[in-house]
């Protein structure tokens, strides 16, 4: 049978944005070619050329990180913080007025939906830039003393699962508490960083206080492990989350490390079933489980197994899937063949250890790099797709009897970003949460983010939080003179 | 272009329709065995988170419906619509003219659909059903003391069968809330039941007025509570109470009839009712249906849109979608 009410194409235009053949790196507030060899952005889509863009070597990492110390020293050290928050005030209007062509470019370059760029990713950014440009003369009121101080030159390293957001959540603090920033995109998701640079200029930014570099894994160690940097800030992978702990050890360096996650979502008996299940669709399908915090275990209370999942099933099928520039898209690309390679194998791994593979009926877009939502039942808490950082579509059902037991399952994980809780039983979602090791608790509820709440995590998911009053910290030193 | 992943994914199988009066369908033949009974059915239904029933239905308000789908929605949308005038001072001209507009909604274009009923006090719907004599168009009525319900059952009673003899296809009856909200709903449903059976053959539309309910958890039971009880249709409101039919609660009751047709077999049509004034409204309702029960409900038989003011909208957007121009608003009848 097919649907009697078929949707017409709605796609986004890609006008709005001027895409330009290749893009060179952005330091001391000017675009400046980079040394190293130029990478190719595609849209994995379509797995369409989209650009080349340039690498940065130890070269034009010292250059952007000599930018960035002149820049703390002569003017954005010393100016006065109302000054400072005006320029983020700007920044964050500029944001908002080109919020389209952000979500285009975020749209093509990532190969997430555009109604998630349009109406989580580019809001987001700008709204934590208008949150933390109101903080930038506020800081004595922070609780790290009556006049904390900036640390430096802060270089940053962020992911391509949110690029312009996981900038936001890194530039503006930086920004807002005096330091100056040398940021290394993703790879294969440098475009809206790129354009982001403009805005700077647009804003009349001091040239040094951000300064791009991309490149791949190389540019990224040569930011971190330059002498002259004071703060480092990652999210990432955990493995390179640690490999950057190992280099940052024994020198002057703060750190901050948002790494990976195997969130738990627990749903209980009682829970409100049909939003139960939109909360595990966001949880899990949200920007394809391209997320750290992603629901990616659901832990569903035995009596009420069958029910959730068959409700589930039902509700996976009736998801839209195809070009992510479509505005009734709701799942998009996989980035990239690296991380399809990566789901797959897991998925595999989840095969071979006998739990039961679900995937909606339907195909997939011919070109491009996808992959079906999945839902694994009969998974016990010993599989890797349990355990390991799955990154994509892929959920693993687990099932628990008493409140003791979803407690001791939701902690047995080597992470601890985040956990949802799902019940019409307040004193138990009080009990619940209070016990979950995880940064970021939801409660009927998941995925949601807000720049006045600190995120973060607990043992392997890392350490530091983003966003809050506590979000400063990281780049602040108390001072009490 | 995008599609759906698996377009089977909320199709059902033949539904039932009807079964004996005043037992609800197996597997629930038992609940309304005693007042605790039923009020521990209903309470046990799983709850409704408010804040995220409203986030999936602006999730869904975002769909973008363009070009064909459009056309086809506002098609759909009108053969939907249950033209509705029910004011004090009704009268047979002007229910003489609203049936007019509803055997013939676009004077200028013949292959507009026409609505599906036209919705009147039952003291008239004597002149609707002459009017509309030969289209196939409905005559629905309001009864039971539409639209605050309160009266004695017999005088309720007595409106139904007044309004069925007088050529009422359809009753749109309202829910005890009185004694809904107080708990007695053994009594509600024994009130539904007697009004299905003196409809006859007519369809009951049962109104739960969710504007006095508020709560998404009493829009759920009272759903449930209307269909164990033998409604055809369950609809949001008499259109006098404001909020009136809200995406949230439509969302609701789409999922309530979802529920109860797997697990009876059975199907209940939806009616949302008053506040649904343009098309974007009408086809934001659609996409609701669309990705909440599927193509089965997707017709006159199994959901209603109840407005007046909506339908000369959704004219002027089939103007436009023709003609590449927005007309004015002379350019629909003023009724």
């Amino acid at each position: 049978m097919t649907s009697l009410f078929e949707y017409a194409p709605a796609l986004e235009s890609r006008s709005i944005v001027d895409l330009r053949p290749s893009y060179g790196l952005f330091v001391d507030g000017e675009f400046t070619e980079g040394t190293g060899t130029p990478l190719k952005t595609l849209n994995p889509a379509t797995e369409e050329v989209l650009s080349e863009v340039a690498t940065a070597s130890d070269a034009d990492v010292d250059r952007a990180v000599r930018a960035a110390r002149r820049a703390f020293v002569k003017t954005w050290g010393p100016m006065r913080p109302a000054d400072r928050g005006k320029y983020l005030f700007r920044i964050a209007r500029l944001l908002q007025e080109r919020a389209r062509e952000f979500a285009v470019l975020e749209t093509l370059d990532n190969g997430k939906p555009i109604r998630e760029s349009r109406d989580v990713d580019v809001p987001l950014a700008a709204a934590h830039f208008f949150y933390h440009a109101g903080w930038a003369d506020k800081l004595e009121h922070a609780g790290l003393g009556s006049a904390p101080r900036p640390l430096g030159v802060a270089g940053q390293v962020i992911p391509w699962n949110f690029p312009l957001m996981m900038l936001a959540w890194k530039i503006a603090p930086a920004l807002a508490t005096g330091n100056t920033v040398v940021l290394k995109p993703a790879e294969t998701t440098p475009l809206t960083a790129l354009l982001f640079a403009e805005v700077c200029q647009q804003a009349d930014l001091p040239p040094g206080v951000v300064n791009i570099v991309t490149g791949a894994g190389e540019t990224g160690r040569a930011v971190i492990s330059h002498p002259d940097v004071d703060k480092v800030a990652f999210t990432g992978s955990t493995e390179v989350g640690r490999s950057i702990a190992r280099t940052v050890a024994g020198t002057h360096k703060r750190l901050t490390l948002e790494l990976g996650g195997k969130a738990a979502n627990i749903v209980f008996d009682d829970a409100p079933v049909d939003q139960a299940v939109e909360g595990i669709v966001r949880g899990i399908f949200f920007n394809q489980g391209h997320v750290c915090c992603a629901g990616s275990r659901l832990l569903v209370q035995e009596s009420v197994h069958d029910e959730v999942v068959a409700a589930l099933q039902r509700r996976i099928g009736t998801l839209r899937v195809g070009d992510p520039l479509d505005k009734n898209t709701d799942l998009g690309a996989i980035n990239s063949a690296p991380q399809l390679e990566r789901i797959r194998e897991l998925v595999d791994a989840g095969d071979a250890e006998g739990a039961h593979r679900w995937q909606p009926d339907g195909d997939l877009p011919a070109r491009g790099y996808w992959f079906k939502p999945t839902v694994f039942t009969g998974v016990s808490s010993a599989h890797r797709i349990a355990r390991d950082e799955v990154f994509g579509p892929v959920l693993s059902v687990l099932t628990f009897r008493t409140p003791d037991e979803a407690v001791a399952k939701a902690n047995n994980s080597t992470y601890g970003l985040s956990a949802g809780v799902w019940s019409e039983k307040g004193s138990r979602i009080l009990s619940i949460t209070s016990k979950l090791r995880a940064g970021v608790v939801w409660a009927n509820t998941f995925n949601e983010f807000d720049p006045t709440s600190p995120f973060g995590g607990y043992k392997q998911s890392g350490y530091g939080r983003e966003g809050g009053r506590q979000g400063l910290a990281a780049y602040l030193q108390e001072d009490n003179r | 272009m995008t599609h759906v992943l698996d377009p089977d994914a909320l199709a059902g199988g033949e539904p039932t329709v009807g079964g004996p009066a005043g037992t609800p369908p197996d597997p629930f033949a038992d609940v309304t065995r005693s007042d605790a009974a039923f009020r521990a059915f209903l309470h046990g239904l799983p709850g409704v988170d408010a804040v995220g029933a409203q986030q999936r239905t602006a999730v869904l308000g975002t769909r973008s419906i363009k070009t064909t789908a459009k056309a086809w929605a506002i098609d759909t949308a009108i053969s939907m619509v249950d033209l509705t005038t029910l004011e004090g001072s009704d009268t047979p001209g002007k229910v003489r003219s609203l049936a007019a507009k509803a055997r013939r909604p676009d004077p200028e274009d013949p292959s507009c659909p026409t609505v599906a009923a036209v919705c009147v006090y039952g003291d008239l719907a004597d002149v609707a059903k002459e009017a509309l004599a030969g289209t196939g168009i409905k005559v629905a009525a309001v009864a039971t003391a539409f639209p605050s319900g309160r009266a004695s059952r017999a005088v309720k009673l007595a409106d139904v069968r007044d309004a069925v003899a007088n050529g009422a296809d359809e009753i749109d009856m309202v829910i005890d809330r009185g004694a809904f909200l107080a708990g007695r709903y053994l009594d509600v449903f024994e009130e539904i039941v007697a009004v299905k059976e003196a409809c006859g053959p007519a369809h009951l539309k049962v109104i739960l007025e969710t504007g006095e309910l508020v709560t998404l958890d009493n829009a759920r039971r009272a759903s449930w509570l209307a269909m164990l009880a033998g409604g055809d249709f369950i609809k949001t409101s008499t259109g006098k109470i404001s909020p009136a039919a809200t995406l949230p609660v439509c969302l609701v009751m789409l999922e309530a009839v979802r529920d109860f047709r797997a697990a009876t077999g059975r199907q209940v049509g939806v009616k949302p009712a008053g506040g649904i004034k343009t098309t974007k409204d009408a086809v934001k309702h659609l996409v609701l249906i669309n990705e909440t029960v599927g193509s089965d409900w997707l017709s006159p038989d199994w959901f209603r849109l109840g407005a007046s003011s909506l339908l000369n909208d959704l004219l002027l957007q089939r103007q436009k979608l023709r003609t590449g121009h927005y007309s004015g608003p002379d350019h629909v009848s003023v009724d």
